[in-house]
C-alpha cells in the first residue's frame, strides 16, 4: 500500500475539493458542430453548383426581318429571327457567325440551346424559323432554291451589315450554315448558289429529295420509286399543321389553317408543293413534274458548286435520310475538291440524338471544323471518316452504347479492304402480295418515339407468313463487320409482270431470334418480270448502308417480303415467285480499314487504377508503419525507485501499479474522476472503496487502456500505460461485469479468449480457473442460459487465465451468494501471494473489510482515505456506550485515567474517546459505579472517516 | 525522471495475438452467421421452387428494359438461373446480408461486453479492426459464393448447362459464362464494399448491432431512392448507389465496362473513406460499454 512515510497509525485523511459541474465549454461545443457544418456547406454548396443556372456568356436580341424572296426577289416575306451575340463581340473585335437553321416542323425555338452553346464558344448565331414555320411568314416551298434558300441569302446580306459580325468584304460575312434535316439541307444549297459561306455542316439530311421519299434499290430511278408513304405523311403532316409557335402536337391542323394563309388540305404549304404530295399520296407514284419539284429541293443539283467545307452528318437509325443520302452529298462535294469529312453516328430521325459518346464526338468534330473553318483558329481537321458501332447496351442509361471508329478517308469503290461475300442458299419461294397492302411486314416504324434502342435491335420487325421469301447463311466462321451497303442479286416472277419487293438483311442468332439492322428495308420495283422463275434475270438489289457487326456463329438471312407498312405498295393481289441468283447466291458485305477512336472513358481507367493503387499504397504504408511502431514499442520503463512505508526503496519496475494525478473527463465536460494518486505492491488486496459513481469505474477503465486519461499517468510494473500497451499481458480483469459470447459454452469462451491471446495453452492454467470458477457441468452450457452470478464466476476465472501479477476485478462478489463471496475472499487472498497483486473496487465496506489487505477510499473523483485495512477499518480508541444514566456516567467516565474525551450522543448514549483503555475497564468501572451499561459499540475508524467526508451525501459522482 | 528502454520479453511460444483463425472460430459458431449463410443456400431453392410452381406465364411487363431478359431467360439454363438469382438478389438482400456482417463486427463484441476485455489482453485496436474486417470480408465473399455457387449448381440440376442467353449479348457458352457470373459476383462484392464499410463505420459508433446494420441499410436504401430522381441530375453520379446494377454490362457483348469502371471508382473511393474513417474513431474512442 502506498507510501506513506508516516511511521504508526497512519490513516491519511486528504480534503475533498468539491468538483463543479462543467458545461461544455464553447470550444467543446464549437468542436462538435463545425465538422457537421462543415458537411452540411459542402453538400449544400455541391447543390447548388449543380443547379445554380451558370451566367450567359452572350444575349439575344429577337426580330422580325423582312426579307425580299421568290424567283424574282420581290416577294416581301417576314422573318422571326434570333441573334445570339458573344458579350465578347463589338465593333472593334467583330466575331464570325453561324446562321443555324432548324428542322423541318420546327421553329427558331428549336435550335436555341445549340445556338447558346455555339455563342458560349465566341460565334454570333442567328436563328429563324423559316418560311411558313412559327411566327415568320410565307408559306413552306420545301427549301426551294427561290424561297428558302434566297431567304437564307439575305440572311447573310443582313450579318454582313452587322458591325459586330466579322467580314471577309464587304457584304461578305465570315459565316457558315448549319442545321439537321430541313435545315441541313439549306445549309448544303446555301453554300451551293452563295459563295460567301465559308463552312457547312449538314446533318442528317437529304441528298436528292425524290430519291428519299421514292426510293428504288436496283436502281431504276425515282419515276419508278416506291413511294415512303408513312414518312411522307408524317412530313406533310408536321408542315401542314406547322403552328405559330411550333407547338405542333398540340394544336390540331384546323385551328392553325384558320390562323394563316392556305388551305384546310395544304395547311402553310405552298400550292405547288401541297399538289406534289396529293399527287404522289393518293397514287403512290410520282408524276414527272412531282419528281422535278423534289429534286429542286435538293441539294443534288448545286453540290458541284460547293466551296465550302463541308462536315457531313448522317444518322444509322435513319429510314428516312439513310446513310445512302450522305453518302451521294459525301462523293458530289469530294468530287470537286472541296474539303469534305464524313460522320455516321448512331442515331437519325428514328434514333434521335443517340447516345452521349456520339453526340460528344459530333459535338467536337463540328467545333473542329467550325473553329479551323471559320474563326481560323485550331489544326486542320482534315477529310477522313468517322463513323460508330453498337457495341451494346449501357446498364446505366439502358440506351445502346457504341463504339466509335476512325478512317483517313471515306471509302471510294475499289478501296479498302475487299467486301465479304457470305453465300446464302434457299429454294425459289412463292409469296403473297395482300390485297390493299394489308396485313404489311414492319420494318421501322417512322417518326415513333421509341429509344434507339428499339429500331437497333429491330425489335419493331415483323415478317408475315406466306408474304415472304427467305434465304440463309451458314453460321458465319468469324464475327464480321459490315460498314457501307450490302448487295445482293435476286431474281423475280410475276404473273403481272410487276412486282414490289422489299428486301431486307437479318441478322438472325443461334437460338433462331432475327435483328433487322436499324430496320431497314430496300424498296425495290421490278418491271418486265416474266411469270415463271426460270425465265426471270437476276437484279442487284443495293441495300441501305448499315454499321453492324455480325457475330461468329450468327447467320445472314436475305428475307424478300411483298409488302411494308411505311411503304407504299400495289393493291391488287398477286402471287411472286422469289429466288436467288442461280449462279451467285451471296451478300457481299463491303466494310472499312479503321482504327477504334480513343475511348474517353479510357480515362476513368487511368483514374480507377490510380484509385486503387493509393488504397493499396496507403494500406501497406499503414501496416508497415504499425509494424515499425510495434517493434519500437520496447517500452519505456520509469526507472524511479520509490519509498516504501518500511523505509525500503524499490524499483518502479517492480510495483505492480501506481496510480498517479489521474484525471478523466469525458468529452461532454464530465469530469468523472478529479484527481487520483494510490499504488498497488506485490502481495497486497488492495480494495478500492467508494459509493457508487465514485469514480471506481472509470479509474479501471483507463487501467485497463480503454480510455484516455485526461491528465496523470498510470505506471505498471514500471510502464506506461496506454491503450493496448503490452504490458497489459500481465493484467488480468474484471470491469463492469462479464462479457461473454452468449453463443458458446463457458469452457469454450475461456479457451477461445486464451487462443485470443495468443499465449501457449499450458500457461492458461484452465483447471485452476475452472475450479474458480466452480461452475461444475454447468460449464459447458452456454453462456446465454447461464445466471448473473454464474457469468461473474466465469468472469473473475478468465480475469485469472494465466495468473497474471496483477488482478485487477471490478465489483467481484456482485450476484455472489454468500457462501461463495466468502469463497471468493479466500481465493483472492491466496491469489496475491507470490509477488502477485490484487486490485478490488467495492461499493461494500464490509467486503472491502474482510477481503483486502490495503484500501483506498474515493469520493466524487478524488482519494479520501488511504492505508491498511487494519489502520483504516480497524477498531478505533472511540467507543459509543449506551448507559442508563447518561449524567453519572459523563462524571464516572471523565474521572477515569486514559479517557480523553467524553462527548454526549443522543439521550443514552456517550461517544468516548478511550485511548488505549480496555473497554471492560471502562464497562467494569461504570458498572462499579452503578450506572447500567446496555450497549458498548466500538467505532470504527474507516467508518467514521467515510461518513464524515461523505456527510451522508452518498450520491453518486454522476449526480454532483 | 529518467527512463530506460527495455524490451518486453516475449514469451516462448507465443504469437500476436487475437489470430485470423482465432475470431473465425469465434464468428463462426453464431447463429446470425449460420442463419445469414444458410438463407443464401435457402434463397436459390425457395426460386427455384417458384419456378416450378409458377408456371411459366409471364405477363412480360417487367420494366427493366432490354435486361428483363433475365427474367425471361431465368430458366434457360444454369448459368441463366445464377446470373437471375444475382440480379433479384443484389439490390436488397446482399446488401443486408453485408450490412449484417459488416454492422455488428464491433458493435455486437460492445454490447456482449467482450470488447473491453480484448483489449485488455491486450489487442491492439488496429489489429481487432483489421481481423474484425478480414472476417467480415470473408464472410461477405462467402455468402456471395454460396448464392451464386448454389443457384448455378441448382439451377444446372434443374435447366441443365446450356449457354447462357440474353437479348442484348450473343449468346454465351457456359464456360465463359461462367467467367461474366464470377465478374459480376465480383463487381458486386466490389460495389457492396461501400455499404459495408459504412455498416462498419456506424458499428464502431455505436454498441448496438442492429444500429449499425439498420442505418447502413437505411442510408443504401435512401441513396436508391435519390438515384431515381433525374432532376438531381449529375449529383446522382455520385450516390453510391448509382453504379450499383453496372454488373449487367457484362451481360452484351462485347462487356460494357465504362459504368463498372466508375462504379468501381465510386465503391472504392466511399469504402477508402468509411473504412478511414472506422479505423480513425476506434483508434481513438474511449471503450465505454
Amino acid at each position: 500500500m502506498s507510501g506513506h512515510p508516516r511511521a504508526g497509525r497512519s490513516l491519511v485523511i486528504m480534503p475533498v475539493r468539491l468538483p463543479r459541474i462543467r458545461k461544455p465549454s464553447r470550444a467543446t461545443v464549437l468542436r462538435r458542430l463545425v465538422p457537421s457544418a462543415v458537411a452540411l456547406a459542402l453538400v449544400a454548396g455541391l447543390v447548388a453548383w449543380a443547379l445554380a443556372p451558370k451566367p450567359r456568356s452572350y444575349t439575344t436580341t429577337d426580330a422580325m426581318l423582312t426579307v425580299l424572296t421568290g424567283p424574282r426577289g420581290d416577294e416581301p416575306v417576314a422573318l422571326d429571327t434570333t441573334l445570339f451575340l458573344p458579350k465578347s463581340a463589338s465593333p472593334a473585335h467583330p466575331v464570325p457567325a453561324i446562321l443555324l437553321a432548324h428542322g423541318f416542323g420546327g421553329t427558331k425555338q428549336s435550335v436555341a440551346t445549340d445556338a447558346g452553346n455555339f455563342a458560349d464558344r465566341g460565334y454570333a448565331v442567328l436563328t429563324w424559323s423559316a418560311q411558313g414555320f412559327g411566327r415568320s411568314g410565307g408559306q413552306i416551298h420545301l427549301d426551294s432554291p427561290d424561297y428558302e434558300v434566297r431567304d437564307a441569302q439575305r440572311l447573310l446580306d443582313w450579318l454582313a451589315s452587322q458591325p459586330e459580325i466579322q467580314l471577309d468584304a464587304t457584304g461578305d460575312p465570315r459565316v457558315a450554315a448549319v442545321g439537321g434535316s430541313y435545315g441541313g439541307a439549306l445549309s448544303l444549297m446555301l453554300a451551293g448558289v452563295d459563295p460567301r459561306v465559308d463552312a457547312i455542316v449538314p446533318m442528317i439530311t437529304w441528298h436528292d429529295l425524290a430519291d428519299a421519299f421514292l426510293p428504288e434499290a436496283s436502281g431504276s430511278g425515282p419515276s419508278n420509286g416506291v413511294f415512303k408513304k408513312q414518312w411522307a405523311g408524317l412530313f406533310f403532316g408536321q408542315g401542314a399543321a406547322a403552328s405559330l409557335d411550333g407547338q405542333v402536337a398540340d394544336e390540331s391542323a384546323s385551328t392553325i389553317t384558320s390562323t394563316v394563309d392556305g388551305d384546310a388540305s395544304c395547311g402553310r404549304f405552298a400550292v405547288d408543293v401541297c399538289a406534289a404530295y396529293l399527287d404522289v399520296a393518293s397514287t403512290g407514284r410520282a408524276s414527272p413534274a412531282t419528281i422535278a419539284l423534289l429534286q429542286r429541293s435538293s441539294p443534288a443539283p448545286t453540290l458541284s458548286r460547293i466551296t465550302a467545307p463541308t462536315l457531313l452528318i448522317q444518322g444509322q437509325a435513319d429510314s428516312l435520310f439513310p446513310l445512302s443520302e450522305g453518302e451521294a452529298n459525301y462523293r458530289a462535294i469530294a468530287a470537286t475538291g472541296t474539303p469534305v469529312r464524313m460522320d455516321w453516328f448512331a442515331g437519325g430521325h428514328d434514333g434521335g440524338n443517340g447516345p452521349q459518346r456520339d453526340q460528344d464526338r459530333l459535338h467536337y468534330l463540328t467545333i473542329q471544323w467550325l473553329d479551323h473553318y471559320v474563326k481560323g483558329s485550331g489544326k486542320d481537321p482534315g477529310t477522313g471518316f468517322t463513323y460508330s458501332r453498337v457495341s451494346g447496351f449501357d446498364s446505366q442509361t439502358r440506351r445502346v452504347s457504341t463504339t466509335g471508329f476512325s478512317s483517313d478517308a471515306f471509302p471510294d469503290t475499289g478501296a479498302g479492304p475487299a467486301p465479304a461475300q457470305i453465300a446464302i442458299s434457299g429454294p425459289p419461294q412463292e409469296i403473297f402480295n395482300p390485297p390493299g397492302g394489308t396485313p404489311a411486314a414492319i420494318s421501322t416504324l417512322p417518326g415513333s418515339t421509341a429509344s434507339v434502342l428499339a429500331t437497333a435491335l429491330g425489335g419493331a420487325a415483323v415478317e408475315i407468313p406466306g408474304q415472304h421469301a427467305d434465304f440463309v447463311s451458314q453460321p458465319l466462321p468469324a464475327t464480321t463487320d459490315v460498314v457501307g451497303a450490302p448487295t445482293v442479286r435476286i431474281r423475280a416472277a410475276s404473273p403481272t409482270s410487276e412486282a414490289v419487293l422489299f428486301v431486307k438483311l437479318y441478322d438472325v442468332d443461334p437460338n433462331a431470334g432475327s435483328t433487322l439492322p436499324f430496320g431497314l428495308a430496300a424498296p425495290v420495283r421490278l418491271t418486265g418480270l416474266p411469270s415463271s422463275i426460270q425465265d426471270a434475270t437476276p437484279v442487284t438489289v443495293t441495300l441501305p448502308p448499315i454499321v453492324y457487326r455480325f457475330e461468329q456463329r450468327h447467320r445472314l438471312r436475305i428475307t424478300v417480303s411483298s409488302s411494308d407498312q411505311a411503304y407504299a405498295a400495289p393493291n391488287a393481289p398477286a402471287v411472286y415467285t422469289v429466288a436467288l441468283d442461280a449462279g451467285s447466291g451471296a451478300v457481299t458485305l463491303p466494310t472499312v480499314a479503321s482504327q477504334p477512336i480513343p475511348d474517353p472513358d479510357v480515362l476513368w481507367r487511368y483514374l480507377l487504377v490510380l484509385v486503387a493503387a493509393f488504397i493499396a499504397l496507403a494500406l501497406l504504408t499503414a501496416l508497415l508503419v504499425a509494424r515499425v511502431r510495434r517493434r519500437r514499442r520496447t517500452v519505456e520503463v520509469v526507472a524511479e525507485q520509490l519509498a516504501l512505508p518500511d523505509g525500503s526503496v524499490r524499483s518502479l519496475a517492480d510495483v505492480p501499479l501506481v496510480v498517479r494525478g489521474l484525471r478523466k473527463e469525458y468529452g461532454d465536460g464530465f469530469v468523472a474522476v478529479e484527481s487520483i494518486d494510490f499504488t498497488v505492491h506485490r502481495g497486497q488486496v488492495v480494495g478500492l472503496l467508494g459509493p457508487n459513481g465514485a469514480g471506481k469505474t472509470t479509474s479501471l477503465r483507463v487501467l485497463m487502456g480503454m480510455t484516455r486519461p485526461t491528465r496523470g499517468e498510470i505506471l505498471v510494473f514500471g510502464h506506461h500505460l496506454r491503450p493496448g500497451a503490452d504490458v497489459l499481458r500481465r493484467v488480468g480483469a474484471l470491469v463492469e461485469g462479464p462479457g461473454f459470447l452468449p453463443h458458446l459454452s463457458g469452457v469454450d469462451n475461456l479457451r477461445l479468449y486464451w487462443r485470443s491471446t495468443g499465449r501457449p495453452a499450458p500457461e492458461a492454467h484452465f483447471e485452476q480457473a475452472a475450479a474458480i470458477a466452480g461452475l461444475g457441468s454447468a460449464i459447458d452450457r452456454k453462456v446465454k442460459k447461464y445466471s448473473h452470478g454464474m457469468k461473474q464466476r466465469l468472469a473473475i476465472a478468465q480475469a485469472m487465465l494465466g495468473l497474471p501479477e496483477l488482478l485487477v476485478l471490478d465489483e467481484p462478489t456482485d450476484g455472489l451468494d454468500p457462501p461463495q463471496i466468502a469463497e471468493m475472499r479466500r481465493i483472492l487472498r491466496d491469489y496475491a501471494t507470490d509477488g502477485r497483486a490484487v486490485l478490488v473496487s467495492s461499493h461494500l465496506l464490509a467486503e472491502v473489510e474482510q477481503t483486502c489487505t490495503h484500501v483506498v477510499v474515493m469520493h466524487k473523483g478524488n482519494v479520501v482515505a488511504n492505508g491498511p485495512v487494519e489502520e483504516v477499518v480497524g477498531d478505533s480508541p472511540i467507543a459509543r456506550f449506551d448507559v442508563s444514566d447518561v449524567a453519572m456516567a459523563r462524571g464516572v467516565l471523565t474521572g477515569l485515567a486514559g479517557v480523553r474525551e467524553v462527548t454526549p450522543d443522543g439521550g443514552t448514549g456517550l461517544v468516548v474517546d478511550l485511548d488505549g483503555t480496555p473497554r471492560a475497564d471502562v464497562v467494569a468501572a461504570l458498572v462499579h459505579a452503578g450506572v447500567a451499561v446496555d450497549r458498548v459499540v466500538p467505532r470504527r475508524r474507516l467508518e467514521d472517516a467515510f461518513l464524515a467526508l461523505v456527510g451522508g451525501d452518498t450520491r453518486a459522482s454522476g449526480e454532483r | 525522471m529518467t527512463s530506460t528502454v527495455e524490451s518486453i520479453p516475449t514469451q516462448v511460444g507465443a504469437r500476436p495475438p487475437f489470430s485470423l483463425a482465432t475470431e473465425i472460430r469465434r464468428q463462426a459458431g453464431r447463429p446470425r452467421t449460420r442463419i445469414a449463410l444458410g438463407f443464401m443456400v435457402v434463397l436459390p431453392l425457395i426460386i427455384l421452387l417458384a419456378f416450378e410452381f409458377g408456371g411459366a406465364s409471364d405477363d412480360g411487363s417487367n420494366g427493366t428494359g432490354a435486361f428483363a431478359s433475365l427474367v425471361d431467360f431465368a430458366t434457360a439454363g444454369g448459368p441463366n438461373f445464377a446470373m437471375f438469382t444475382l440480379l433479384v438478389s443484389s439490390s436488397f438482400l446482399t446488401v443486408v446480408v453485408i450490412a449484417l456482417f459488416f454492422g455488428d463486427t464491433v458493435a455486437s463484441e460492445a454490447s456482449w461486453g467482450s470488447l473491453r476485455y480484448l483489449l485488455a489482453i491486450p489487442v491492439p485496436r488496429a489489429r481487432l479492426l483489421g481481423v474484425k474486417l478480414v472476417t467480415a470480408m470473408l464472410s461477405g465473399a462467402l455468402a456471395l459464393v454460396l448464392l451464386v455457387g448454389t443457384a448455378l449448381i441448382a439451377g444446372t440440376a434443374r435447366y441443365g448447362w446450356h449457354p447462357l442467353r440474353s437479348t442484348v449479348a450473343d449468346q454465351l457458352d457456359p464456360g465463359p459464362a461462367l467467367g461474366r457470373l464470377a465478374a459480376a459476383t465480383g463487381y458486386i462484392a466490389l460495389t457492396l464494399l461501400t455499404v459495408a464499410m459504412l455498416a462498419f463505420l456506424l458499428s464502431v459508433s455505436t454498441d448496438a448491432p442492429l444500429g449499425a446494420v439498420g442505418g447502413a441499410v437505411l442510408l443504401q436504401i435512401l441513396s436508391s431512392i435519390l438515384d431515381q430522381i433525374d432532376a438531381l441530375g449529375v449529383i446522382r453520379d455520385y450516390l453510391p448507389t448509382h453504379y450499383s446494377d453496372a454488373w449487367v454490362g457484362l451481360l452484351s457483348t462485347p462487356i460494357q465496362t465504362d459504368a463498372m469502371v466508375r462504379g468501381a471508382i465510386s465503391a472504392l473511393s466511399y469504402a477508402a473513406i468509411f473504412g478511414t474513417l472506422a479505423f480513425w474513431k476506434f483508434l481513438r474512442k474511449d471503450i465505454t460499454s
